[in-house]
């Protein structure tokens, strides 16, 4: 099956194939975020492949993503006096997990987006079911979905200035971001 | 043609006016609006904080928006800043319903990352806890969607199995209610015979409450005419939209983790994939209650093959030592206080483990940077995914249908919300 997808992916869509490697029995493709919506088309519609099933959407964020294995939790060093390990326009990723339910295989793919300036195209045309992903991923880091529907956020009040799930907002929340009832 | 863009100004007006705050809206002519109904959060029949809003054209729904995060306490951010044994109680909150189903899952994912692998009896005694929740999930679902349409005695006699499963769990896990059941690399505690006793009693007895409840409500006329052909959605539009788990199959796919990607020993059990073809509130309830059949079977197959040995694999890196041993030894309390204080620690790299959860496709996406905590942790929960369908199921039915068309495809807010 990996050699199937690289091989069709590689003919389609040649340089926008960044990547394809395997972590603990897993395929990983990472593509470039501009053709990740004809990836998907030919992903989903192909009559060999058939990923017609997107089980998941999520975001990431990877400021200052560093290898910490040998890391001790109890010795921590401050995060902001590091030097910045991954670059801005690579700070955020945004991931699929797709299924093909004729060839029980799974897929993950993944594409990187621009820290200023967070954009990336919606895939809502070819897989319906992204919407309330992309709306979720939207409300927890700030990327923006080109293409999308309605993109309001999912969890978090519609006024609320921040993102939470990205790395530079603090655990305890920010005090007085989230107005209490008047009286 | 003036009419409907009028329709669309006004509507909008309505739920602008319901988004901001409490403010009277006037219209001249009353007959020729749509009316937008708000239902929820507080709503006893949205099964927990879900918040719809409802255009109506007379009873008919025209269009409906869910509302979620009335219940979001953020557990993708608290995961990162806790190591991944301190996550484990969090799981129980997420589909509080089923939780043992949650710990088997987060422990799944952890494992799978972290290069663990349970042994054998922790396979079995995994299976048999998850298979339960099922069934206490299911019969949850039943009986609060026959509660919705009218049928009070079927949810009591669903709360009465559910009682005795709790009891199960209480022997099994210690707890009745939120289990953290599930260690990495095994469980907590052994299955002891006294538990397995319980179990076997209470799956003898099941068909006969089962067919108790099959009795009460399939030739029941008043319960027939509020679901059958209400709610349909086809096998298509249920795979485009990521309908998964028993929604899923009462439209005729037959798509279950558990033989699609088999985990634990589900490879070594027999077991029939449920599918219904109807796809209606009537094929969701069908699919759920021949499912508990099965589960049944899961767990009696389980309780007979049931190998002897260890409940906790031997890596002390990496899995808890035995607690007797922490009191008496030192290498053991060692581990045991970096295991805690510090945590597992997992290659670097991603991974996407999902099984087959109570209400679909429960799946944990981890990505780890080496250190004891997880970089980013996606729960990927069903409740969320079926209930972005609701409205694709709710447009053209009735308004005394919504009710028994969120009981069917059963959401858990809190899982839902995370």
């Amino acid at each position: 099956m990996r050699e199937k997808i690289e091989v069709k992916l590689r003919d389609a869509f040649g340089e926008s194939v960044i990547a394809v490697s395997e972590f603990k029995d897993q395929l990983t493709v990472e593509v470039k975020r501009e053709s990740i919506v004809e990836v998907c088309r030919l992903l989903k519609e192909d009559s060999e492949l058939r990923f017609d099933f997107l089980s998941d959407v999520c975001g990431a964020d990877m400021l200052n993503f560093e290898d910490a294995s040998s890391r001790k939790a109890y010795l921590a060093i401050e995060h902001d006096s590091r030097p910045a390990t991954v670059p801005v326009e690579e700070r955020f990723l945004v991931i699929y997990n797709m299924i093909s339910l004729k060839n029980k295989a799974r897929l993950r793919l993944k594409v990187k987006v621009d820290g200023d300036n967070p954009v990336c195209p919606s895939v809502t045309a070819v897989y319906p079911a992204a919407n309330w992903f992309e709306r979720e991923t939207f409300d927890m880091f700030g990327i923006t979905f080109e293409g999308h529907p309605d993109l309001r956020r999912m969890y978090m009040p519609e006024e609320y200035e921040y993102h939470p799930l990205r790395k530079d907002f603090p655990l305890m929340g920010i005090p007085g971001s989230i107005p209490l009832p008047g009286k | 043609m003036a009419n409907s863009t009028q329709n669309k100004e006004s509507v909008a007006g309505i739920v602008q006016a319901l988004e901001d705050k409490d403010t009277n809206v006037t219209f001249e002519d009353p007959l020729e609006n749509y009316m937008v109904l708000n239902m929820g959060p507080q709503h006893p029949a949205t099964h927990g904080v879900l918040r719809l809003l409802i255009k109506l054209d007379g009873e008919t729904v025209v269009d409906c928006i869910p509302e979620l995060g009335y219940l979001h306490r953020g557990y993708e951010k608290i995961a990162e800043a806790s190591t991944y044994m301190e996550f484990i109680p969090h799981t129980d909150r997420l589909d509080y319903i089923s939780p043992i189903a949650n710990n088997v899952a987060y422990a799944l994912a952890v494992e799978k990352i972290a290069g663990v692998e349970a042994p054998p009896r922790a396979q079995y005694i995994r299976v048999v806890g998850a298979e339960l929740a099922r069934i206490s999930s299911h019969l949850m679902a039943i009986g609060a969607m026959a509660m919705d349409v009218g049928a009070m005695t079927v949810f009591l006699w669903a709360f009465r199995e559910r009682e005795k499963l709790y009891d199960v769990f209480d022997l099994l896990t210690g707890v009745r209610f939120t289990t953290s059941y599930t260690r990495i690399g095994g469980v907590a505690q052994d299955m002891t015979d006294e538990t397995k006793r319980a179990i076997t009693k209470f799956i003898d007895d099941f068909p006969k409450h089962y067919s108790e409840i099959i009795r009460m409500l399939n030739k029941n006329r008043i319960f027939l005419d509020r679901v059958v052909g209400v709610g349909t959605i086809d096998a298509e539009t249920a795979v485009r939209l990521s309908f998964s788990g028993a929604n899923l199959r009462a439209s005729g796919v037959e798509h279950d983790i558990r033989t699609f990607s088999p985990y634990l020993v589900y490879d070594q059990l027999s077991f029939d994939v449920i599918t219904e073809k109807g796809g209606d509130c009537f094929a969701r309830y069908m699919v759920r209650m021949r499912e508990m059949l099965e589960s049944v079977k899961i767990v009696r197959q389980t309780l007979e093959k049931m190998p002897q040995g260890p409940i906790k694999s031997d890596l002390p890196k990496k899995v808890l030592p035995k607690k007797e041993r922490v009191y008496g030894k030192m290498e053991e309390l060692i581990h045991d206080f970096v295991i805690v204080n510090d945590g597992v620690h997992p290659d670097v790299g991603e991974s996407y483990v999902a099984t087959e959860g109570s209400k679909g496709e429960l799946g944990f996406y981890i990505i780890s940077d080496g250190s004891g905590h997880p970089w980013r942790m996606k729960i990927r929960s069903p409740s969320f995914c079926n209930l972005q369908a609701l409205p694709t199921l709710l447009k053209g039915q009735m308004i005394s249908d919504v009710v028994a068309i969120i009981g069917s495809i059963d959401p858990i807010m809190g899982e839902a919300d995370k």
